[in-house]
């Protein structure tokens, strides 16, 4: 596994001119060299021992049956990836990250950009709703969580007391504790606890639509939703694309919210990636069997990264290009 | 550059995770031999708060007066500790004398070379507690001096009981599932368990195949990992069948064990259910969910598992496990004289009368004040022989895969077959 050297996507055209070289310009080059190597020594180094130092000792670690002490002797080869990839749970966890990483998309995405599109109006009462509505944002997740266990108790909680206002009965197991609404339930509370990261990027990229456009479409005769669909959202697209990437990395890597509220139950349906990996590792001392899941997760978040970065964020990357080289 | 961050991001949140677990290769600073002034021994233990921080504060500055041996003591929570150890154990830099729970855990750890040979240095304390020290020897030897040892059964509430109209804890199941449909005609909760942590639903699983597998099939499996006999079977039959009688609180499925009041041991401690099958530390837990402290003291009743028709095994036998002192492979000798001292009459008798634990010394049997703590004092020392809780004889790998199975089963997932299937899979997977 090659980590250090990243395929760089565009960026990599040299500057034009570079066969006219003037005099003295080889010092130049060798002092510039030297600058950047001194400049960014810090910086690798730290990246090689906290990441590459990790991943490479993961990857040795996934070849050995290992109890998480004592010296790594008993080499097992690609036996661990096997018992991996078989394992019933691990591949429902894959599933299980997909269907957060595509539900994360779709229901986040519409409800932050509506509400960004309503709170970018000027409006009575707005800062407070921004705030509402990035709180849950900012709180950990552990303690959100938490929160959202008790919300959640079943018979006691106060969402089951919610919904005997109106007549409604919780499933006996509670939302959590029944296997088939664990997930959507879990998909719900994240939604509420990441809508405000979409909303506040949203907004952000919002400030950076020119009023002027809008003004001409509505000059033009377009209606305020017109306006919003042709030219704001389409300006937005940059915005969107890079909050689907960070929403997708996020979702593959998920952990302290599935481990607060369900531990990854029950019966295994709400088990990430992320839960199985801690769960091999320091409940069952498969350390090795934990560092091949961990590794078989880094494969996948590195496909779906670059794949995304390769067809999806390739032109955001060029666009930007442009007012680089004027610089 | 988007994408080196991107990557980074992606490695470092994947990879990370596990490996802040399993970094350091740091060289052992395990202190040198040598007994008397100038050594430091270092003492890792769960007894962090009130009376029994006070007590063990107290024998640590004592054994320094005796000895002039310094005593650097820790005491943290017990999950913090797991996984502290663990964390110790890893960087090989373990502390003089820590806690071990036997079984296959402690089979990995003699297997390592961490932990000391006791045999022949604490022979004579090994005497004294007797067989219970079996559940801490490897091959014929002991590395770890028992401490408090104690049995799983039903914890009940006395006066829920009275007002079902139940006159007597139940001693067969059938008995047992008329209680049940007694507490339930009452309009009360029978029983709460934790199985959003497998483990106390798993417990249920051991009892049964306690109840139902003879002595030797048992130990026989721990060496041999085998658990081809129908007994197995049948015990998850009988666990099948009690699931169904539906006896259990709502939302049984994602309940803790004994975190916060709405916990199984919660619901016993706010009396929201009746009973709550648990092992021997319970009525301190009960006292940690109160708000006045107590617990349920004053109706706070204790009944062994009940026994089921037809079985193989020992109908005294039980389940249980506990506590004991593991000196690490290279500390001091006076570490294991710390150890030796904590073994002491005086020292387990002020132990019992502090609830800290059920002592393992028969002559400080009855400083237990606690009634309820008593009574299981005494089912624990009349029974043939004490079957160590099967996760941790079966080592965590086993044992893991054996509770996730188990909790399958409480989802109605799993079927008796499944049980047997998953632990032989995980059993065979250890080679």
């Amino acid at each position: 596994m090659a980590i250090a050297p990243v395929p760089t996507t565009g960026a990599t055209t040299p500057p034009a001119g570079r066969t006219a070289r003037p005099a003295g310009a080889a010092r130049r080059d060798w002092r510039m060299a030297a600058e950047i190597v001194l400049f960014t020594a810090p910086a690798l180094v730290l990246f090689a021992v906290f990441v590459v130092w990790p991943i490479l000792r993961a990857v040795q670690f996934s070849l050995y049956r290992w109890k998480g002490f004592g010296p790594l002797v008993d080499f097992v080869g690609l036996q661990n990836y096997v018992s991996v990839l078989a394992n019933g749970v691990f591949t429902g966890a894959v599933a299980h990250n997909l269907i957060i990483v595509v539900a994360s998309i779709l229901v986040q995405l519409p409800l932050g950009l509506a509400l960004a599109l309503l709170l970018n109006r000027k409006m009575r009462g707005q800062g407070l709703l921004r705030t509402i509505i990035f709180v849950p944002y900012v709180l950990s997740e552990v303690i959100a969580g938490v929160v959202w266990f008790q919300l959640l108790q079943p018979g006691r909680g106060v969402v089951e007391a919610l919904l005997g206002t109106v007549g409604l009965e919780g499933p006996y197991q509670g939302f959590l504790g029944t296997p088939s609404l664990a997930l959507p339930t879990l998909v719900v509370v994240l939604t509420w606890k990441y809508v405000g990261l979409a909303v506040l990027l949203f907004l952000a990229g919002l400030q950076g639509v020119p009023d002027e456009l809008a003004e001409a479409a509505q000059i033009d005769g377009a209606s305020w939703w017109q306006t919003q669909w042709r030219v704001t959202i389409p300006l937005l697209g940059p915005t969107i694309r890079m909050w689907a990437f960070l929403s997708m990395i996020g979702s593959l890597q998920l952990f302290d919210m599935v481990w607060i509220l369900t531990g990854g139950g029950p019966a295994n349906a709400t088990t990430t990636m992320a839960t199985f990996l801690v769960n091999e590792g320091t409940k069952r001392q498969n350390y090795g069997i934990a560092a091949a899941a961990s590794v078989v997760l880094f494969v996948i978040a590195l496909v779906m990264a670059v794949t995304y970065q390769r067809f999806v964020l390739r032109r955001d990357t060029a666009e930007a290009d442009v007012p680089r080289g004027v610089r | 550059m988007n994408t080196i961050r991107a990557l980074s991001l992606a490695a470092a949140g994947s990879l990370v995770l596990t490996l802040a677990a399993c970094g350091g290769d740091s060289e052992g600073s395990g202190s040198s031999g040598g007994s008397g002034d100038g050594t430091t021994i270092t003492w890792w233990h769960n007894s962090n708060t009130g009376a029994g921080l006070e007590y063990y504060t107290e024998l640590a500055a004592q054994f320094e007066e005796e000895t002039g041996v310094t005593v650097e003591m820790e005491a943290m929570a017990h999950e913090d500790m797991l996984t502290k150890l663990d964390a110790a154990f890893q960087a090989d830099d373990a502390p003089d004398i820590y806690m071990e729970r036997g079984g296959g855990e402690l089979a990995d750890h003699v297997e390592a070379g961490l932990t000391k040979d006791l045999t022949e240095l604490a022979a004579e304390e090994i005497e004294k507690v007797g067989g219970i020290a079996q559940g801490w020897t490897v091959d014929g030897k002991v590395y770890a001096l028992p401490f408090s040892v104690g049995v799983v059964g039903f914890w009940y509430n006395t006066e829920m009981f009275e007002e079902a109209g139940i006159a007597e804890a139940p001693e067969t199941w059938d008995e047992m599932y008329d209680v049940i449909d007694k507490l339930k005609a009452a309009g009360m909760e029978p029983i709460s368990v934790g199985a959003g942590e497998k483990w106390p639903a798993a417990h249920y699983w051991y009892q049964f195949s306690l109840r139902h597998c003879a002595e030797d099939v048992l130990t026989d499996a721990v060496t041999s990992l085998d658990f081809s006999d129908p007994c197995f079977i049948r015990a998850g039959e009988d666990l099948e069948k009690l699931i169904a009688a539906e006896p259990f609180n709502r939302g049984f499925l994602s309940t803790p064990a004994q975190t916060g009041p709405t916990s199984a041991s919660g619901l016993l401690a706010t009396e929201q259910v009746a009973m709550e099958m648990q092992g021997h530390w319970e009525p301190g837990v009960m006292q940690g969910l109160t708000e006045d402290g107590k617990g349920l003291a004053g109706k706070l009743g204790w009944f062994p598992f009940p026994q089921v028709e037809g079985g193989q095994g020992d109908p005294a036998a039980q389940l249980g496990g506990g506590d004991a002192w593991g000196v690490s492979a290279d500390a001091p000798d006076a570490a294991v004289d710390f150890v030796k001292f904590l073994l002491s009459d005086e020292v387990q008798r002020g132990f019992a009368e502090r609830d800290m634990g059920l002592p393992t010394v028969p002559s400080a049997g009855d400083a237990v004040a606690d009634p309820a703590l008593a009574g299981l004092l005494e089912v624990r020392n009349d029974a043939p022989y004490v079957q160590l809780y099967f996760d941790t004889a079966f080592g965590q790998a086993v044992g893991g895969a054996m509770n996730d199975a188990i909790a399958l089963m409480f989802a109605g997932q799993a079927s008796p077959q499944d049980i047997v299937d998953a632990t032989q899979a995980a059993a065979d997977a250890e080679g």
